[in-house]
């Protein structure tokens, strides 16, 4: 944003407030504030529900003093404004609410609601004052951080994130510390009382303060520590990289026992959408061909495995397969249909292409739910009975088990985008996502290219179809919805389109975290549309972007900044 | 020349050519079976004409919107769908207490316009605002970027009014007023489907005239001619593509009150539907083309309306009308894939990417 | 000496304009050949046709022999043909090396098997491949600049890469559509130097289209000039230098006759 008016700041805080306002009370309207409630961030004291709303005060206060062409007390001064009004639009809110049965129209609008946002203060007038002023005070410590040094901007906001990351971990973290009992007995004080969720006061102050002075660490030794690391010899910089490897595949083989059945099965499922996200990743992210129709190579996947092994029901293709038999065809089958997909739309591209992709999703998704061909696939009533996985004997079919299958599977994905992004296809496709018309001209057969990147991916999404076919040992048409195929791409998307960790990044933040936090999978899709928008208009590459890949062995090509010339 | 001949040929073209040749057949199979087996009345054929026509007229309102926005922006506004959900859903709170109060029925005409003015407010303010958040911060992005936050943006959308107002499907009060039909011969129309064909053709007509003969609306055109040049004659480029994206919500906020006295069923789920087909119609019609949008609207009303019953059954599908949604987004795909310039050509230049 | 490209009568239409009209032209093996014209004259569509991108209503491109009318365009690169563009259309958030080994392609061999299996053919590919981009990216001037992305190259540096680009193919001919077009004196003459270079080393016939005359003049060895889609002069710097329909199309009629060169 150019230079920015100076003279109507405070026009523009108001502005700002009443923006904020709006959101404070759409959140509290679909409901939003009233579920996060019911999880506690500091047991006892602040809920989830109360954090979301000091967070949106914050948040416009925070941007209302974000001008640098303003003095300092200008700046705190429009961030107080802005909170003030917020606050003043919610307590405007409650008076409405008061006087008004807005439950008629917003189902939302019960008294649970108005008993929240009035922070349980019988006294109508005084609950007012005390949103008033907590506006005001919490408006304005954030304006004060923002305007004062980003040094200590950064150690604050980050140590609250830390704060809040592991109040909503919670439950993740004490499973996973089941088996160590001493850690365990060792941070019971750092949570709640058991049964109550969220960290103590005192918990969350020690965390807090171990944060800060990490970070504050970070920032006068870090940058000394950093050199030391590279300045290491290859070798033993090599034996860290392993070490650190090895570690890592320790950890990932061990975790459904440290899991167990719950945790494991979902990690299971993200396992699953990362590897859909894998392959959608080379489609979208390779070679930027924007497909919504995705989840059909899942469905085709998962209704292959379901149809050649199953025992159950009426049986159109009765051949009762095991599922390692019938995995090669369900891989087969969705390549075919990538194939077949692709065909038609080799000359179509952007905004088209995404629309008619989609389109071939739908139809797939109804055609298997139809009865027409419900004698074959089951209609409405799916496929049951699916095989399950058995390795010279041994049943995977519990949670803890299949986890090693998928864990395999997402192997094999990785490894193999891995291989294919630096080789000539790898490329190949690239080129064609940058500029099409060029690529062609350089020699590049789109047909061939675009098909098999059509393929490839899909073969993911049927292998990813597949093993979750064998998962549930059932399938149904309503698995396979259009909202499934914008899950992945919104994984991919947030993760960093193009980038393998971003995939690995976005399948723990969008498929592992709903699952975690009950409360959130119920807003699941309003935040990923939320997410997506926001992190188009501000980080397109998302969180971890695409690598721009170094060769390593030719230390004089390994040149910095860019004016040469 | 043989050898051009094969140089020109590939692949694909084969492969489509084969592909459309087969649906062709299965269209004329199906139809011919129909027709002889004779299992409907022209009366019946007569009522899915009709009722065809009702439901195009919808589509054709809500392409208009596509259309508009694609001429001047030359993206898909994904978000669309929910701008008609979103007028149709709000006015509905009216209706029913329109209805409690017997206001509906006494002073029907003015009540339904309340409707209308409700819906359409609605929608304008809904299209307006995310045009303003999530459209106008990416004019000069990659293409991919601002495709991506239209679909977060419809998300949003779909699910704020989820939360809003809750998932159930709410019923439009029935207005006694329009219950009954007119009767010519072996045509039979409902009063419902005359207000919905009588209104939208109105809209069109207000809407073809206003681009037409208005200032601003020759402003539109220049606008989705050439942005850049038409800043250079002086025109406010921004107010004008605010003002495309109001015009398309409001008719589509029009159309909502339409689909919902046809249908009386609303839900914050109702836009996904009609917003695809809508789109079809737009594309079918030929994108950017105004009196395209329209024809396509009711070509695609027709087809799915009958097309069911008349090449469906005759190939012994069961259960043809479930397969209705697979016809338009069949519809979708073949317009895309043989005639993306669509009916009446594409009003704009070859660059798409 | 023989012609490497031949083009007899074509013409490329759009609708109701005649972007090209009934253009031959010869073009002998290994030498500079420039094509000029003021704006507009469809020069850049004639290229287009020539590599494929535009198919022509009518006439006939022969290339080494063989007809390529109606082939496409990256049928006509493996054939050995490459081209640069007017406005600069590198791969942009590739590096550099990248860009230079996406021109490979043609030469290359490997698709999904070889990679995924890490066979030893694919990796000497590869590794030949790496060894010829840093060949060319010395070639090009560009030798330390290997990782950097290419929309993050200064201008000068992303002409010379496209170029690079366009020669990673080993191509017969060379097309180059305005080279020195937003550079100084000084980097128009490196780039004709270089230009010159890239012939005598390399043996390639070079197509060029350029505005800048003290280029065109300075290296070709025939020129053509267009206007309007039209053959309206043809032969060498010095047959050109003193045309007067060349003028008047450059500069409107009523001023030739005014004009020294």
């Amino acid at each position: 944003m150019e230079q920015e008016n100076t003279t109507s700041w405070w026009r523009k805080a108001i502005q700002s407030g009443v923006i904020g306002g709006i959101i404070a009370i759409l959140a509290g309207l679909i409901g939003m504030i009233e579920s996060f409630h019911a999880r506690d961030i500091i047991a006892g004291r602040i809920s989830m529900g109360e954090t979301l709303l000091l967070l949106i005060v914050i948040g416009f206060a925070y941007s209302s003093s974000r001008n640098e062409q303003l003095p300092i007390s200008t700046r705190v001064t429009s961030g107080v404004i802005t909170g003030v009004v917020t606050s003043l639009m919610i307590v405007l809110f409650l008076m409405l609410g008061a006087a008004v049965n807005l439950r008629s129209i917003f189902v939302n609008a019960s008294p649970a609601l108005y008993k929240i946002l009035t922070l349980e203060i019988a006294n109508t007038s005084l609950a007012y004052i005390a949103i008033i002023v907590i506006g005001a005070v919490v408006s304005l410590a954030a304006s004060l951080v923002h305007a004062a040094t980003p040094f200590w901007k950064r150690i604050i906001s980050s140590g609250f994130a830390i704060v809040l990351l592991l109040a909503l971990l919670q439950d993740l973290i004490r499973i996973s510390l089941t088996p160590f009992p001493f850690i365990t007995s060792v941070l019971s004080w750092m949570f709640g009382r058991r049964g109550q969720e969220g960290l103590s006061i005192l918990g969350a102050i020690v965390v807090f303060l171990i944060v800060a002075g990490a970070i504050y660490n970070d920032a006068k030794n870090g940058a000394a520590r950093r050199a030391r690391r590279e300045a290491l010899p290859e070798a033993a910089k090599r034996t860290r990289r392993w070490v650190n490897w090895g570690l890592l595949g320790v950890f990932l083989l061990i975790w459904p026992q440290i899991a167990g059945p719950v945790l494991s099965d979902v990690t299971n499922s993200v396992g699953l959408y990362i590897l859909m996200g894998l392959g959608l990743n080379i489609v979208v992210g390779y070679a930027g061909l924007l497909d919504l129709g995705y989840v059909a190579f899942y469905a085709l996947g998962a209704f292959t495995m379901g149809v050649l092994t199953t025992t159950g029901g009426e049986i159109f293709f009765d051949v009762r397969w095991t599922f390692w038999e019938a995995l090669p065809f369900a891989v087969i089958v969705a390549v075919l249909a990538g194939i077949m997909l692709g065909i038609p739309v080799l000359k179509i591209r952007g905004d088209y292409l995404a629309i008619i992709t989609l389109g071939f999703g739908e139809i797939i998704r109804i055609m298997f739910l139809s009865d027409f061909l419900k004698p074959y696939f089951g209609g409405s009533f799916g496929i049951v009975s699916i095989a399950s996985p058995t390795i010279g004997g041994i049943v995977l079919d519990s949670p803890q088990t299949l986890y090693y299958v998928i864990l395999a599977a997402c192997f094999v994905a990785l490894f193999v985008a891995h291989r294919l992004r630096d080789s000539r296809i790898g490329r190949a496709w690239k080129a064609i996502r940058e500029d099409e018309d060029v690529a062609q001209a350089m020699g590049i057969n789109l047909t061939a290219t675009k098909l098999l990147a059509f393929a490839t991916g899909a073969a993911f999404g049927g292998l990813s179809g597949a093993i979750f076919a064998a998962k549930l040992s059932t399938v149904y048409p309503h698995s396979f919805t259009l909202i499934t195929s914008i899950n992945v791409l919104a994984l991919i998307i947030v993760g960093g389109m193009g980038s393998l960790p971003g995939v690995i990044v976005g399948g723990l933040l969008l498929a592992g975290l709903p699952e975690l936090l009950r409360e959130f999978s119920e807003y699941r899709l309003l935040i990923f549309g939320i997410l997506l928008i926001v992190m188009m208009l501000n980080k397109p590459e998302g969180f971890v972007p695409e690598a721009v890949h170094k060769r390593e062995f030719h230390e004089d090509e390994n040149l910095s900044h860019a004016a040469g010339g | 020349m043989r050898q051009r001949f094969l140089n020109r040929i590939n692949f694909t073209d084969i492969a489509l050519g084969i592909i459309g040749a087969a649906l062709v057949g299965l269209i004329v199979i199906g139809s011919f079976k129909t027709l002889v087996e004779g299992n409907y009345t022209t009366r019946q054929w007569l009522d899915f004409v009709v009722f065809g026509i009702a439901q195009g007229s919808i589509y054709a309102l809500i392409a208009l919107g596509y259309t508009l926005v694609y001429g001047i922006l030359r993206m898909i506004n994904f978000a669309h769908s929910e701008v008609f959900m979103a007028g149709s859903f709000t006015a509905y709170f009216a209706a029913v207490s329109m209805a409690k109060s017997g206001f509906l029925e006494s002073n029907t005409i003015i009540a339904v316009l309340i409707l209308f003015a409700i819906a359409m407010l609605t929608s304008t303010a809904i299209g307006v605002l995310v045009e303003r958040v999530a459209y106008r911060p990416l004019r000069r992005a990659p293409r991919l970027v601002p495709l991506i936050t239209a679909i977060g943006a419809s998300f949003v959308l779909q699910y704020t009014f989820k939360g809003l107002y809750g998932d159930q499907f709410k019923a439009y009060p029935e207005i006694d007023t329009l219950k009954g039909s007119y009767t010519w011969g072996d045509i039979n129309i409902t009063k419902v489907q005359v207000v919905v064909i009588l209104s939208a053709a109105f809209l069109m007509l207000l809407l073809y005239l206003y681009v037409q003969f208005t200032k601003t609306g020759k402003a539109m055109r220049a606008v989705a001619e050439d942005k850049d040049v038409a800043a250079l004659m002086g025109i406010d480029v921004d107010a004008i593509i605010v003002r495309t994206f109001a015009l398309g919500a409001a008719l589509a906020g029009a159309a909502g009150i339409l689909y919902a006295i046809t249908f009386r069923q609303v839900n914050f789920f109702m836009g996904f539907i009609p917003g695809i087909k809508a789109f079809t119609a737009a594309v079918l019609g030929g994108i950017g083309n105004i009196p395209g949008a329209m024809l396509g609207g009711i070509f695609l009303g027709l087809f799915e309306s009958i097309g069911p019953i008349l090449f469906l059954d005759g190939l012994n599908v069961p259960a043809p009308y479930q397969l209705k949604d697979v016809i338009a987004f069949s519809m979708l795909v073949l317009v895309l894939l043989f005639r993306p310039s669509g009916i009446l050509g594409e009003r704009l230049s070859r660059t798409k990417a | 000496m023989a012609n490497i490209l031949t083009t007899e009568t074509v013409t490329k239409r759009f609708g109701g304009l005649t972007a090209v009209n009934t253009l031959s032209i010869e073009i002998p093996e290994k030498s500079i050949y420039s094509v000029i014209g003021p704006n507009g004259a469809g020069k850049t569509t004639f290229f287009n046709c020539i590599t494929g991108f535009y198919k022509p209503e009518e006439g006939e491109i022969v290339f080494n022999g063989r007809s390529i009318l109606g082939l496409s365009s990256d049928q006509i690169n493996h054939r050995g043909i490459s081209r640069t563009y007017q406005n600069i259309r590198l791969f942009s958030n590739l590096t550099a090396i990248e860009n230079l080994l996406v021109g490979q392609h043609p030469l290359m061999k490997a698709t999904l098997f070889g990679p995924i299996f890490g066979t030893a053919a694919t990796k000497r590919e590869e590794k030949a491949a790496l060894e010829e981009s840093l060949r060319l990216l010395n070639f090009i001037g560009l030798a330390k600049k290997g990782d950097l992305l290419a929309r993050n190259l200064p201008y000068g540096d992303q002409r010379r890469l496209e170029i690079g680009r366009a020669l990673a193919s080993k191509p017969k001919m060379l097309l180059l559509d305005e080279p020195t077009a937003g550079m100084n004196p000084n980097e128009t003459e490196e780039m004709t130097k270089f230009i010159r270079h890239l012939r005598d080393e390399l043996g390639i016939t070079i197509l060029l289209i350029e505005h800048d005359m003290r280029v065109v003049m300075g290296i070709s060895e025939k020129i053509t000039v267009l206007d309007y889609g039209e053959k309206i002069a043809e032969g060498t710097p010095k047959d050109i230098q003193g045309n007067q329909r060349v003028i008047e199309a450059y500069l409107g009629r009523g001023t030739a006759g005014q004009v020294n060169h």
